[in-house]
């Protein structure tokens, strides 16, 4: 893990901005030395005292898309005020060297019990969780964040190394179950399994009918694109190591493949869980996943992923896979609008419920039966043992 | 100049920019480095160009990309015909000794036509150069424009390296059919148009048809603005809102509410569908209009 340090005795504008940039490295956002650079020569060209100009100068200097640009403002708050809680002024120099002058609020004991060792960095983790909207006020009140902490251990206790290989290993056989489609149309190959008979009479004519050369055919491959979508809302959070391990075997062996979380909100954490470093993976996870354990919008979540996501990812060729339980607070119209309208792109749709593996489970979650009509399959996946026993399935499909 | 004067400025000529955005465009302008605009269609990504070219009195170079724009359409082409009849007329009237000399000819700048990038960097003033839905284009076309975007000079092989002779104000506009390259996202600035929030298309509507009236005027914006609320498979943008205000106007009506059939004809300004049209029925645009004022 990288947690991001905050050198107290930076001396120049340039060596915080520099701090800044490995803020924003830490977090997704590429940044570099030329950001950097980018970044203080624009500073010349505005009041440095005006927080609000150097929010926006950064980050259009900084940000290369929108989910970058929608994520900025949180990590620039992290960093430069500082540690919880926002001022809705700040004067003077305070702006530019801010943490190192500004009194540090007393976070310590909260912050030993649960989160030792972790530089403020994940800040907009307690800064904008369920329960904590109300103290964006400003009026500087510690975040009460063990509870949200708590969450976050869980994430990574999730994610024990033998449990998560065995995963990674299924999921990459599952993966190319699903993947390895070949075209019903054959093309012509030098090394091709099947005799390309027609050609071959064709060709011997030339040589009063013996069959002198034989034309071969293959059926090139037309791998499928995978997008697979996690619900790791409260109700999940039992399974949810079984899948987020699944999710990363999914991801790292090619990369086509998506991922996204959702809960309240949706993410895409394809390249966090790309990333080699597993530790770092989820570090960077729990980070973007703000809210993880709390409530499920799946409707709208799809709704968003529709609109966001799936006119340039999704066709023919895509085999979206859901993992979810199919318990929603957002009405089952709205599910079953999403899952339509997705379903129009013409894609293979897999929802994988893990309370199906329960005896007598009969889908009754609003939610669910009104998915059913529009799956392509429903199955039970609760443990790494379900998962392995839908191969036959996932070939068929 | 600060980017608050930008934005003032903008605003006198019939473009009121967000401060994120005014912010984006003095950047990109006093660091002289390209600007990325991504949003929905319509939140007027490509009105900023044409806008700031009016601002600075210059011109503005348009390359619209589409799917096969090569460099040939973008950047450069011979002029063969023309070089075909040089050919042909001085070797009729010289000797086989100025072979070489044809050949310098041909391939100068005399023989170039030059297409929007190059034309762009040529120029002795500096222009606005407005790179429309590079998404449309492909990777390839990337790839060339990377070389224009970080160092503003373009080889021809025939000519060398062509240098810009001023650095043109690069606009560049996606939609998001496609990722851009990575590459590409770091030699620009950044900025995510939104659509306009109730105020701001309020006084975009205002600016651009004074003549329409406060009141429908509200009337108008709040409605567009619900229906963007509703799930349409395209949602109407600033300009569809501005041709139904103007349509409203000259159909003469002055309250949404006082006439559905007319209402629900004029529609077809906002709404590009069949889909779109059908779910939004009288019904339902009635209930729109009705919390619309």
């Amino acid at each position: 893990m990288q947690p991001t340090q905050f050198i107290v005795s930076a001396d120049s504008v340039g060596e915080r901005m520099s701090d800044f940039m490995a803020h924003l490295r830490t977090h997704g956002i590429p940044a570099g030395v030329f950001e950097c650079s980018e970044v203080l020569r624009s500073l010349t060209l505005l009041n440095p005292l005006h927080s609000e100009d150097l929010r926006l100068a950064c980050r259009t200097v900084c940000t290369g898309d929108r989910e970058q640009y929608q994520r900025f403002d949180e990590l620039f708050n992290a960093f430069w005020f500082a540690r919880g809680r926002q001022r809705s002024s700040i004067n003077s120099s305070q702006n530019v060297r801010s943490p190192r002058n500004q009194p540090q609020p007393s976070r310590k004991p909260a912050d030993q019990q649960s989160q030792s060792g972790r530089g403020s960095a994940e800040q907009p983790d307690n800064e904008s969780g369920d329960g904590d909207e109300h103290s964006h006020s400003g009026d500087g009140k510690l975040i009460g964040s063990r509870i949200r902490n708590i969450e976050k251990t869980d994430l990574r206790e999730l994610m024990v190394p033998e449990e998560m290989a065995r995963a990674e290993l299924l999921a990459r056989r599952l993966a190319n179950a699903i993947r390895d489609r070949r075209s019903r149309r054959r093309r012509a190959d030098r090394r091709g399994a099947k005799i390309d008979l027609r050609r071959v009479i064709r060709a011997s004519i030339s040589h009063a009918g013996d069959p002198v050369q034989l034309y071969r055919q293959h059926r090139p491959d037309r791998s499928v694109h995978l997008v697979a979508l996690l619900d790791v809302s409260g109700s999940m959070t039992v399974y949810a190591r079984v899948f987020l391990a699944f999710l990363k075997g999914l991801v790292s062996h090619d990369h086509r493949t998506d991922a996204y979380l959702f809960h309240t909100s949706l993410v895409k954490v394809s390249d966090a869980l790309r990333d080699n470093d597993t530790l770092r993976a989820v570090n960077r996870l729990s980070v973007m996943a703000q809210g993880f354990g709390g409530g499920t919008r799946i409707g709208s979540n799809l709704q968003q992923f529709n609109q966001q996501y799936a006119a340039r990812t999704i066709s023919g060729r895509s085999v979206v896979i859901i993992f979810s339980d199919g318990y929603d607070t957002d009405p089952p119209e709205l599910l079953a609008g999403a899952l339509q309208k997705l379903k129009k792109r013409n894609c293979k749709i897999i929802w994988l419920n893990p309370l199906k593996g329960w005896k007598d489970y009969e889908p009754v979650a609003r939610g669910m039966a009104a998915a059913l009509p529009m799956l392509d399959l429903f199955a039970a996946a609760n443990t790494l043992e379900s998962l392995a026993a839908l191969e036959p399935h996932l070939t068929r499909l | 100049m600060t980017f608050r004067a930008l934005q003032t400025e903008l605003a006198e000529h019939g473009y009121i920019a967000t401060d994120e955005l005014a912010m984006a465009l003095h950047l990109s302008m006093s660091l002289s480095r390209p600007i990325l605009l991504e949003g929905e269609a319509g939140v007027g990504k490509t009105d900023v160009a044409k806008t700031l070219a009016q601002i600075q009195s210059c011109e503005l170079i348009r390359l619209q990309c589409y799917e096969g724009l090569d460099a040939s359409a973008a950047i450069y082409e011979w002029n063969y015909q023309r070089q075909l009849l040089s050919i042909r007329a001085l070797t009729e009237q010289t000797d086989s000794t100025s072979l070489a000399s044809v050949e310098n000819e041909i391939f100068s700048e005399r023989y170039l036509l030059k297409r929007p990038l190059l034309q762009a960097i040529t120029q002795t003033q500096t222009p606005v150069l407005l790179i429309d839905e590079i998404d449309r284009a492909d990777e390839e076309f990337e790839a060339y424009l990377l070389e224009l975007l970080s160092d503003f000079q373009l080889s021809i092989p025939e000519l060398g390296t062509i240098n810009a002779v001023t650095r043109p104000h690069v606009v560049l506009t996606s939609n998001g059919t496609r990722d851009l390259s990575d590459a590409l996202r770091r030699r620009c600035l950044y900025a995510w148009v939104n659509y306009p929030d109730r105020a701001t298309e309020l006084a975009i509507l205002q600016k651009r048809l004074p003549q329409v009236e406060a009141s429908l005027a509200q009337q108008v914006v709040g409605f567009v603005q619900a229906l963007r609320k509703e799930e349409l498979e395209k949602n109407p943008g600033v300009a569809e809102m501005l041709d139904w205000a103007a349509a409203l106007y000259g159909l003469g009506i002055n309250d949404l509410t006082e006439d559905p059939e007319a209402l629900q004809a004029s529609l077809v300004c906002l709404l590009k569908t069949r889909a779109d049209f059908e779910s939004v029925p009288t019904e339902v645009a009635q209930r729109l209009a009705g919390t619309a004022g």
